[in-house]
């Protein structure tokens, strides 16, 4: 029976383990997805929309499970409350990659060319912000004291992300032949992308004091 | 009689498990790594199978304290401990039950007359200090080193989580054993020699004794009280004095286990003779200040901020309180059962140097002049007698203790009648000793003393060996029992 729980505790962290390639996937997906867009590649694009929703089903699912198995099998006690907030948070990200797709999807706005290079420029950064907090958050779980080692990464993106973003927007507002509505559509979307960097910004800021609770 | 009598050792156990066991598990239960009833039933069984199994070896410290000669004394004095351990769990403060035990047993020998020995008095005192600080300092020790051992090998969160986990019970369950092998005797030890029980045999596979069948029932007690009343004791150790990590509270669990072993462990005792290492003393300790030391250490550790001092001042001032309503308690319900109920709760010790005591304590080379003067008078108890010999000069103090050891009067015969009524207790007695005793049949002694010089001449079985701590323990134990089997009183 022993060795029983022992292969369940074992599996949980595999399912955590999954549950961040999910956050993980969803970055790229979101990334290819913009790319396809601004690419003009539709049939790929919706693809990719296709395939976040899958994820993010996925993600989803995984979340309840483990959720209620660290409340079943009351694991981790010290940290559960931690956990559960560090897995919303992160699904929370998920979330929001695929918002973020379906956004494009439902207003389809007209981007402009000057913006292309630095559109997907942003979108790099703001991957790789989450990325690095999914990161962090696997070294949370197998080894927190490494967790340092990637946790720094995350506001380094945060603050790139925040000056692509300016640049962005003074580009989009300097751009003659534009109108107001149409600016303000398009700064809206630099916003709504940048925005996932701060709140990756959040959920490391958010670990690094669940890393400090959990020294022994 | 017996079983009413029996009933307030059954009490004190009830006692000991709500109180002192529950401590084994307080921290697992506290950091929520372990479900109350789980510890509970986990502990019950561990201390159990420790009572019956490992619980013969019983240290005599408290027996040296004073011996209570009369079962309505023994009585008081367990529930009076009993009492006073209750109350203490019902506050939810984490006492001792064997401080409880001295409180009561001072508090008789007062009623009685009856001399303290303040040399084992001090020495078990010593261990209230030493106990929680030795604990401490291992907590503290082993928490460095796990820490660093769990820095090296990376472990996963959930791995950590589940080993901790078992961690926790295997440790509480070798916790909960080492309790119910030392603490037994405290509750039971009283009644081996009245025990109408016999030994009883499984199909010839294994045999349990009377003592055992005893320490059983005593053990049973223990687990009652676990599985009724530990959940507040069990709240103040794992919360009440700072909040533990499951880690800490696997640290506390082992430092305090380890700690048990150290003070009980004969055979830890005996290799360390064996290598030329200087020993450990056999003392009880108690499990309770074992505990609240290792959670002392681990606040410490991490710089004091999460302790509430004002908890464990709380616990400290009850570990005073305790020993002193245990003694108050005994000796105004000794008064009583003596007084209103006519019951004996002592039996009179008297003392006096008679020719025989005298030619001894010649042979011991003690000075004469001296105690010439208070030949052939006797003195009604030991009080008295230790009074008249404090007024003389030049006693070294070991002499006074030769002195008192030689002039107790215990009058004993061994009959024909008597040594019939020996039972065969593998546990106290073996046949080939009983026919050493025969060989007595029809004699008279009027000093304990007597009977052992009178047995050691005829068999070296009787005779206290060199370097034998151990053997020494278990021929005095043995000889109290003869002592209670043939004393009469020619009053």
């Amino acid at each position: 029976m022993e060795f029983r729980i022992l292969k369940k505790r074992l599996d949980i962290g595999r399912q955590f383990d999954v549950f961040l390639d999910k956050v993980s996937e969803a970055g790229l997906l979101f990334k290819a997805g913009v790319d396809a867009f601004l690419s003009n590649d539709i049939e790929s694009f919706e693809n990719k929309i296709d395939d976040i929703i899958e994820t993010e089903h996925e993600g989803d699912t995984l979340r309840r499970n483990l959720e209620e198995t660290l409340y079943i099998q009351t694991l981790i006690p010290e940290s559960r409350g931690d956990v559960l907030e560090l897995l919303e948070n992160l699904d929370a990200l998920l979330d929001r990659f695929k918002g973020a797709l379906w956004k494009f999807n439902i207003e389809r706005p007209q981007l402009i060319e000057a913006c292309n290079d630095d559109f997907r420029e942003l979108t790099s950064i703001v991957v790789e912000a989450v990325e690095a907090t999914v990161r962090s958050s696997r070294a949370f779980f197998k080894d927190s004291s490494s967790v340092t080692d990637h946790i720094h990464k995350v506001p380094y993106w945060e603050s790139q992300s925040d000056k692509m973003a300016s640049k962005l927007q003074q580009t989009i507002f300097r751009q003659e032949g534009l109108s107001l509505s149409e600016k303000l559509q398009l700064r809206d979307f630099v916003k709504h992308v940048d925005k996932i960097a701060d709140r990756a910004e959040d959920v490391s800021d958010k670990l690094r004091i669940y890393v400090i609770k959990r020294s022994l | 009689m017996f079983l009413f009598f029996l009933s307030s050792g059954l009490f004190l156990g009830w006692s000991l498990g709500a109180n002192d066991a529950s401590n084994v598990f307080g921290t697992a239960v506290g950091s929520k790594m372990v479900r109350f009833r789980t510890a509970a039933i986990c502990c019950s069984i561990f201390i159990l199978l420790g009572a019956v199994i490992s619980g013969a070896g019983a240290s005599h410290t408290l027996g040296k304290l004073g011996s209570v000669n009369a079962i309505a004394g023994a009585f008081i004095v367990a529930l009076s401990a009993a009492a006073s351990v209750y109350s203490m769990t019902k506050l939810g403060y984490p006492v001792s039950t064997s401080q409880a035990i001295v409180g009561a047993i001072i508090g008789w020998n007062f009623f009685s007359g009856s001399l303290t020995d303040y040399h084992t008095l001090s020495k078990i005192v010593i261990t209230w200090i030493a106990c929680p600080t030795l604990s401490g300092i291992i907590a503290l020790i082993l928490y460095k080193v796990i820490v660093i051992v769990i820095g090296r090998i990376k472990i996963d969160m959930f791995r950590l989580d589940s080993m901790t986990r078992y961690g926790l019970i295997v440790m509480g369950a070798f916790g909960a054993y080492s309790l119910g092998a030392n603490n037994i005797a405290n509750v039971m030890g009283v009644f081996i020699p009245v025990s109408p029980f016999a030994d009883i045999s499984f199909f010839g596979l294994f045999k349990l004794t009377s003592t055992q069948q005893l320490f059983f029932i005593g053990g049973v007690a223990i687990s009652v009280g676990v599985l009724t009343y530990s959940r507040k004791v069990m709240a103040t150790v794992g919360e009440g004095i700072m909040n533990l990590s499951p880690v800490a509270a696997l640290v506390v669990v082992s430092a305090h286990s380890l700690v048990l072993f150290l003070f009980a462990s004969q055979g830890l005792e005996a290799f360390l003779k064996h290598h030329g290492l200087p020993t450990i003393p056999l003392v009880p300790v108690s499990s309770s200040q074992a505990i609240v030391g290792a959670v002392i250490g681990i606040g410490l550790l991490k710089g004091g901020r999460g302790i509430r001092w004002r908890v464990l001042g709380g616990i400290g001032s009850s570990w005073i309180v305790t020993p002193i309503i245990a003694a108050m308690v005994s000796f105004i319900s000794l008064f009583f059962l003596q007084n209103v109920f006519e019951q004996k709760t002592y039996r009179p010790v008297p003392y006096a140097i008679t020719s025989e005591a005298m030619a001894r304590i010649q042979k011991q080379g003690i000075s004469l002049e001296e105690t010439g003067s208070m030949l052939g008078k006797e003195f009604p108890d030991a009080k008295h007698f230790y009074k008249a010999l404090s007024n003389l000069n030049n006693l070294k103090p070991s002499d006074r203790v030769f002195i008192l050891n030689s002039a107790e009067i215990d009058p004993m015969a061994v009959t024909f009648k008597k040594l019939k009524t020996i039972n065969l207790d593998s546990d106290w007695i073996t046949k080939q000793e009983i026919a050493v005793l025969e060989k007595l049949e029809g004699r008279k002694f009027q000093h304990k003393w007597q009977l052992d010089e009178a047995l050691a001449k005829i068999s070296p079985h009787w005779q206290p060996i060199e370097n034998g701590k151990k053997y020494n323990e278990r021929l005095q134990h043995k000889m109290s029992h003869i002592y209670d089997k043939f004393r009469y009183s020619d009053k």
